[in-house]
């Protein structure tokens, strides 16, 4: 992002919105059409978001009904799915060309596709508030330059892990290279602990590893490199497969870790919160998934950053993360954005409060209390890089791909070399 | 006509007319309102199968030869590309074998179990109503159910399979049922008969009620004994009921998805991936569209072509007047 002063963009976006707003009071003011307004602007916006669970699924009818209150010419039709159907939903939706007004994105390579199709309003230019909000959640959401999302939830990948299993295999500090982490590893495996969960039936949660390694080994801008040359056969993304082989190798994984889910019963996430496993490799929702899966690690409960590869280019303060966002559909009435920008600047406090989403805007992370979403919001801030998750920055073909390929190395059916050919080889068919 | 009896069909034929009206153009009209009426009933069905049935299939069929992501204009046709790259692709290759693998097992395990099941069932037993519905039950579960309550009863460690393989000394199957490529089919195909095995049971069993008991009996005084009139009284009379059941059974292997999407989602490493599952895959995960839909085509063509071949030439008995049998009696 180019770096502009923030105030004169945010006057120039003020300017704007007040411009937007004056009619807008105008309108609900006296009952009267204001300015520039038809008689009787009434305006429905059609609104698909995956708030299927708690704290969404009480907190974003609150908010949309909030918002309605104060604009009564504005109807908002909600339409609630869980994610996989959700997904579905809009491929659908995506194939007929018919997008809902505002709809729940993840950014990236999905997001891309539909803005190559014609199918996303570009915010840029109205959406002058951005400069309220941190770089880092808003980097899925932009393409050359232009943003295409507001973000409502930004977080990051990083080892959550028992203490009290650290402890009883006598190491005292996390790890900080990966030397040293294949070393606790082996520590706790000597200690008759099993070092990692890991749902292998899911894929997702494996491509973190591969993803993570490829940061610190190859560096973020191969990353970038890679998926406009769509050429992955370089040493360095050899290598970080050869790194996640020296782990597999370990048979650090629980016992039937290729069948097991995530959050399903017995899953990676029940086997972490049940003290069964001393450490996932997972997002900021780690520790609400424990809780439902399994029980509450409460204060034995630690993070740290993935660990830094001797040689690599990259930093231990790159981040690999994703987060949530709303993206408008082609020609959606301007309203929408006025609702997104009152969902995400006028109830931060009530996301933060929440406990469900990570903050957005810039200098909220001082206000979390629970001090496991605080390291990760600290580490956010702090991030010197940011990568989106490999499945979703690239195209889906690409991204599922990856899934498919590491999970493959990880069982021991694929060479670190196989899984970059045959990323390669899906990006240049994609 | 010499024949006695053709004469008496004659005279009463030359009875009818008078007692029939003989108007022609009201017989017309009664025509065309029967045809009329006969149009009136089917044209819900018709239009209901054209929208939801025969539309799907050809724009699928139109999908297949386009490379398409889902999003955006219809246009880059590459032919017969999407077909040409699935009969090069591995998984799919792998799918069509897993696909026969399970065929075999519910052939040559599941029906038999069932059959045997059946039998025993049909004879006096104390309490056979309450198996009859014990082994039906399971059939009455959705396969996403099905699949979810074995998932738990396969968990690695606390399941109830590892607990009974280890008191049964099988130590080597703990932790493996989903989780290892070698072993996740089998654990499958003992999930679907558990499932599926009690619905064909209920087939053989009606199968077995409509035997007349007096052509065992009249067997059993030939001399018959029990296998004999099993083997060539009961098996030959329940020929058709075998027939639905294998034709019932390899259909639904073809199209397997529910179960094995929740219990494994086709893994570990594509090791019990099915058709089904390959397209799912491939247009709800890559948005590969066009791709997706060949696979779709493919195995819509596998299993038309395997039920017209199936009515025609070994259900032709059974279905007299069907399409495949050119509507002959």
């Amino acid at each position: 992002m180019a770096s502009t002063p923030p105030s004169r963009r945010r006057f120039l976006a003020l300017s704007g919105l007040t411009a937007l707003s004056a009619s807008l009071t105008a309108a609900c003011g006296g009952g009267e059409p204001g300015a520039g307004r038809a008689a009787g602007g009434k305006v429905t916006l059609a609104w698909w978001n995956i708030a299927t669970t708690e704290p969404g699924k009480s907190l974003f009818p609150q908010i949309s009904s909030a918002f309605t209150a104060a604009h009564p010419q504005i109807t908002i039709k909600t339409t609630s799915l869980e994610n996989e159907a959700f997904k579905s939903k809009l491929t659908a939706s995506t194939s007929a060309g018919r997008l809902p007004d505002v709809f729940q994105t993840w950014g990236g390579g999905v997001l891309r596709q539909q803005v190559d199709a014609g199918l996303v309003e570009d915010l840029t230019d109205a959406f002058g508030w951005s400069s309220d909000l941190t770089p880092v959640s808003l980097q899925a959401y932009q393409f050359g330059g232009r943003t295409y999302a507001v973000p409502y939830d930004v977080g990051m990948v990083g080892f959550w892990y028992n203490k009290k299993l650290f402890a009883r295999a006598g190491i005292t500090a996390p790890p900080a290279t990966w030397a040293e982490f294949l070393e606790d590893v082996g520590k706790l495996k000597a200690a008759g602990v099993t070092p990692i969960a890991l749902a292998g039936k899911e894929k997702w949660p494996g491509h973190f590893y591969w993803a993570y390694l490829a940061m610190r080994v190859a560096g973020l801008p191969a990353l970038q490199q890679a998926a406009t040359t769509k050429d992955f056969t370089s040493a360095g993304f050899v290598r970080a497969g050869a790194h996640l082989k020296e782990l597999v190798d370990l048979r650090p994984f629980q016992t039937g870790f290729l069948g097991a889910g995530y959050s399903t019963p017995g899953g990676q996430a029940a086997t972490m919160g049940n003290g069964k496993a001393a450490m996932e490799l997972m997002g900021q929702w780690g520790p609400s998934v424990q809780v439902d899966a399994g029980a509450d690690l409460g204060a034995d409960l630690g993070f740290f950053p993935f660990p830094a590869v001797d040689g690599g280019t990259g930093q231990v303060t790159e981040v690999l993360g994703g987060g949530g966002g709303f993206a408008l559909r082609k020609g959606a009435p301007k309203e929408a954005l006025d609702f997104l920008k009152f969902f995400v600047l006028d109830n931060e406090s009530k996301l933060l409060a929440s406990n469900g989403y990570l903050p957005v805007v810039k200098g909220a992370e001082s206000r979390i209390a629970d001090a496991n979403r605080k390291a990760v919001a600290d580490s956010l801030v702090r991030a010197t890089g940011f990568q989106l998750f490999l499945d979703q920055a690239y195209p889906p073909a690409v991204g599922q791909e990856i899934n498919d390929s590491v999970a493959d190395l990880i069982a021991g059916k694929r060479t670190p070399e196989q899984v970059t050919e045959s990323i390669t080889e899906a990006a240049q068919g994609a | 006509m010499p024949s006695p009896v053709s004469t008496l069909t004659e005279e009463r034929t030359q009875d009818t007319p008078p007692a029939r009206p003989p108007a022609p153009a009201r017989s017309f009209l009664r025509g065309v309102r029967s045809w009329a009426s006969v149009a009136w009933f089917l044209v819900p069905a018709l239009v209901l199968f054209l929208v939801f049935v025969l539309a799907p299939i050809a724009v699928a069929v139109h999908t297949g030869f386009f490379k398409w992501g889902g999003a955006g204009p219809m246009e880059d046709f590459v032919g017969f590309e999407n077909y040409a790259r699935l009969f090069g692709d591995e998984v799919f290759l792998g799918d069509l074998e897993r696909g026969l693998y399970l065929i075999a097992l519910s052939l040559t395990v599941q029906l038999p179990l069932a059959l045997f099941t059946a039998a025993l069932l049909n004879r006096r037993l104390r309490g056979r109503a309450v198996y009859r519905m014990l082994f039906f039950a399971p059939y009455v579960l959705s396969e996403v159910v099905t699949a979810v309550l074995f998932t738990m009863i396969l968990l690695p460690g606390d399941g109830m399979a590892d607990q009974l393989a280890g008191r049964l000394g099988l130590e080597g199957l703990q932790g493996r049922w989903l989780a290892d490529p070698s072993t996740v089919l089998p654990t499958l195909f003992v999930v679907m008969t558990w499932k599926y095995f009690g619905f064909h049971m209920m087939l053989f069993l009606a199968g077995l009620q409509s035997i007349p008991g007096e052509v065992l009996e009249a067997a059993a005084i030939d001399g018959a004994n029990a296998w004999q009139r099993f083997r060539s009284v009961t098996l030959p009379l329940l020929g058709p009921t075998i027939r639905i059941s294998v034709f019932l059974s390899v259909i639904g292997a073809i199209q397997l998805f529910d179960l094995v999407w929740v219990m494994t989602a086709g893994g570990p490493n594509h090791s019990s991936e099915t058709m089904a599952i390959s397209m799912f895959q491939f247009g709800f995960k890559r948005y590969q569209v066009g791709y997706a839909s060949a696979i779709s085509v493919v195995l819509f063509m596998i299993s038309l072509v395997f039920s017209l071949f199936y009515q025609r030439y070994v259900l032709r008995r059974d279905l007299s007047g069907a399409v495949t049998t050119g509507g002959a009696r």
